[in-house]
């Protein structure tokens, strides 16, 4: 039992610190840590200078053309990406749908797809929940019939992040309705391009367009972009969450956002003193902070497990997902309390890249516009992925047998 | 990295987890609490036997040189045994304290003897109105004799009535000191009585108490560190016992949702229920990250850094002991607030232990603390 680095793993994190500092755009790191708006090229440009440098998929096997690293390693190269203001890799490719691809497709499929995420060319996106099918997703309704080397399909995916961008969907579609509703649904891969498909925004509390609902009709997808075997994709999508959970729990990032926190804390004043001397305000922060410090442990410990096995993430996941969904949201709610009087002024500008400040109002800090809009953004991490409490009742039927 | 025991750790984890499971079962327990001494001698022999006591010392002195993780796989295993015998006042704390603070000589005369299960040892340091800040003693050292006379009064000496020496704070000036107390001392004077979870206590007076030279551990006027390294070790060591008891209490909770039915069905099947249960398992899982945290900073010699972890870790480590005791007691519904079964027990052990060496806001008031420092 040993919670310290060994020297290796030190000259590893040394060796991540560098490439960052000498490679990580500032202009990209000052959104990141400024809170503001990521647009489609920061996230492109980013995988492709990791790409560069061969760790475009950290969490990928090197015979697919990832890192092959170790779960610490992993855990590692997260944190110092967070704590550089690194743009978040976006999970949709890298840790949804390759692993299915790896795990299920065929040679033919892994050839075509992987290289082309792994070094940022294709922008994948999910198409799993519908209006009808949330926590009870395997009662999804979108139809594909197979009609000969084609599925045409037809029906509405909702809460799909930044598909606008994507190149390609992954999708859930019901195959067959006999049986049980699990048995009858495949996974497809749609290429966003194919005529009939029509992406919708969903404007969130934030004012941010991060969300569509996506329309099928008549859409024409070749047989060969069928994973694994028709009917069987429920096994596939669950192997997907468990992959979803882990990078899910988000400890660097949370790192990262406590850090901000206690520096808002000290910047902000009460009565004439720093925010953190005020005894409530700082238990508060103390207590979040309690929080992360045993998710990172957890964490670790989940990982390294998983490591030892080789399998597929199990149900401890679901422990990840709940802690660590909970921390960054009551981050993000200290952060914008933190504020006080000045979490109230709604500037959506203030998440442009250029804006910094106004002259009219002086006290208004540059990175205070954005925090109250986060605090609205983040209430989704507790209902996305699973929502907490279809987590739970993995934990107690998974784990516990009840 | 790692999180792997090692094989000698596993066999001794292995080895008494059987202990309990086949000779000290609940009644036992129950009968040794009834006790005169409120524990079992036989049962401190057999732990003199595995090498238990013998195991945070040095070798030189008869003991295994054991680590705090080896003592955190120690106190889990005591945890899941509900174990009434004093392991952690004589040999976590005082016989930590001997270990790191003592003179050779007495390092000779005490740690020999505490590894073999002779001698047992109270910490008396703690006084009434100084509720858990470890700088608050009244009790006083006057030079004189040869030695110095000691007079105040200690609260609550864990395991006081088994202690064959105490270790006693003492101020001296502006400064404070430790001395060995023979039990039988003239003008040391005892009040015992049982504690909430069964265990035994008192409350010390000491009128003029003669020490000689001889009985002073470590320096005059500056046993502050001392006895703030003794008490985070202390702590470690409750974080996992804490977490054994809620592993325990898991166990025993989850076997009662699958077995007891009410509706007609076993009542694990309500969502409510599971939830909870989720919840405690969530809770356990989380105190135990942090109790590894607290056992591989306890052997720190970063103090600031060993104190920060260790508030932390008992912080966090007991409001998940409240959430899992409480939730136990509630999910056995009317048999969780009997004596019959060993969840009241568990839970009473639990709470004492919140109550033990600093509680919630004690510890997170230290951690929240450590944050006014940039």
């Amino acid at each position: 039992m040993d919670l310290n680095f060994t020297p290796e793993e030190i000259a590893f994190r040394d060796e991540v610190r560098n490439f960052l500092r000498a490679k990580l755009p500032p202009e990209i790191s000052h959104k990141v840590h400024g809170g503001k708006r990521l647009e489609k090229e920061d996230f492109v440009r980013w995988q492709k200078i990791l790409h560069a440098k061969g760790w475009g998929a950290a969490s990928w096997p090197a015979n697919h053309g990832g890192t092959g690293w170790t779960a610490v390693q992993q855990h590692i190269f997260d944190e110092e990406c967070a704590d550089a203001g690194a743009p978040m890799q976006l999970p949709f490719g890298l840790r949804m749908v390759a692993p299915v691809i790896m795990a299920f497709g065929n040679a033919m499929q892994q050839a075509r797809f992987l290289p082309r995420i792994v070094d940022g060319t294709d922008w994948w996106c999910q198409g799993y929940s519908e209006p009808g099918s949330g926590s009870d997703l395997a009662s999804l309704k979108t139809r594909a019939v197979r009609n000969g080397d084609h599925y045409v399909v037809n029906g509405q995916k909702t809460w799909n992040t930044l598909g606008q961008y994507a190149d390609w969907i992954f999708c859930l579609v019901r195959t067959s309705s006999e049986g049980r509703q699990q048995e009858g649904i495949s996974f497809l891969l749609i290429d966003m391009k194919t005529p009939g498909i029509t992406v919708r925004p969903i404007i969130m509390m934030d004012g941010e367009h991060e969300i569509n609902e996506v329309w099928f009709e008549d859409v024409r997808v070749p047989v060969e972009n069928l994973i694994g075997e028709e009917n069987k994709g429920w096994t596939y999508a669950k192997f997907l969450l468990g992959h979803e959970r882990t990078g899910i729990a988000g400890v660097g990032r949370s790192k990262r956002e406590l850090k901000k926190l206690k520096a808002i804390a000290r910047r902000e004043s009460s009565a004439g003193r720093p925010l953190i001397e005020d005894q409530r305000f700082r238990d508060r922060i103390a207590q979040v902070e309690l929080e992360l410090m045993a998710l990172e442990i957890t964490n670790l410990r989940v990982i390294s497990a998983e490591g030892e096995k080789k399998r597929a993430p199990g149900p401890e996941a679901s422990i990840l997902k709940i802690k660590g969904s909970e921390i960054q949201q009551l981050l993000t709610e200290l952060q914008m309390q933190a504020l006080g009087h000045y979490a109230l002024p709604y500037l959506h500008e203030s998440l442009d890249p250029d804006w910094s400040g106004d002259p009219a109002m002086p006290a208004y800090e540059d990175d205070a516009g954005p925090l109250s809009g986060h605090y609205f953004n983040v209430r989704k991490t507790t209902i996305y992925g699973g929502s907490n409490e279809i987590q739970k009742n993995i934990i107690s039927q998974m784990i516990l047998g009840l | 990295m790692n999180f792997d025991y090692t094989e000698e750790q596993i066999a001794l984890q292995d080895t008494l987890r059987r202990f309990y499971a086949r000779d000290y079962g609940f009644e036992h327990r129950r009968a040794m609490t009834k006790s005169a001494d409120g524990f079992d001698r036989g049962a401190w022999a057999t732990f003199a036997e595995f090498g238990i006591l013998a195991l945070p010392f040095p070798e030189d002195f008869g003991g295994l040189n054991g680590t705090a993780i080896d003592t955190m796989l120690v106190m889990e295993m005591l945890g899941r045994g509900l174990a009434l015998e004093p392991y952690l006042p004589s040999v976590v704390l005082c016989g930590g304290l001997i270990r790191d603070a003592g003179s050779a000589a007495q390092k000779e005369a005490l740690l020999p003897a505490v590894a073999g299960g002779e001698l047992m040892l109270a910490f008396a340091h703690f006084e009434a109105g100084g509720r858990y800040a470890l700088d608050q003693v009244a009790t006083k050292a006057t030079p004189g004799g040869g030695g110095w006379k000691l007079d105040g009064a200690k609260a609550v000496v864990l395991a006081a009535p088994s202690a064959g020496k105490f270790i006693v704070s003492a101020r001296e000036g502006l400064g404070l000191s430790l001395f060995l107390v023979d039990a039988g001392a003239p003008g040391l004077s005892l009040r015992s009585y049982p504690t909430q979870d069964g265990a035994r206590a008192a409350d010390l007076r000491l009128d003029g108490v003669q020490v000689g030279a001889e009985a002073l551990i470590g320096p005059a006027g500056g046993a502050l560190p001392l006895i703030e390294r003794a008490v985070d070790y202390a702590n470690a060591a409750l974080c996992a016992e804490a977490v054994g008891i809620m592993a325990a209490l898991n166990e025993v909770t989850l076997e009662y949702l699958k077995t007891r039915k009410q509706f007609g069905v076993p009542i694990g099947k309500f969502q409510a229920l599971q939830h909870r249960m989720a919840d405690m398992v969530i809770a356990t899982e989380q105190a135990r990250s942090m109790a590894t945290l607290a056992a591989v900073r306890a052997d720190s010699d970063d103090a600031a850094e060993r104190s920060r972890s260790i508030a932390a870790a008992k912080a966090y480590v007991l409001q998940s002991a409240r959430l899992v005791g409480q939730q136990a007691v509630q999910l056995h519904g009317g048999m969780g607030v009997t004596d019959e079964l060993n969840v009241g027990h568990y839970f009473k052990r639990l709470t004492m232990i919140g109550l033990s060496f600093g509680d919630v806001d004690y510890h997170l008031g230290r951690f929240s603390d450590t944050l006014l420092a940039a």
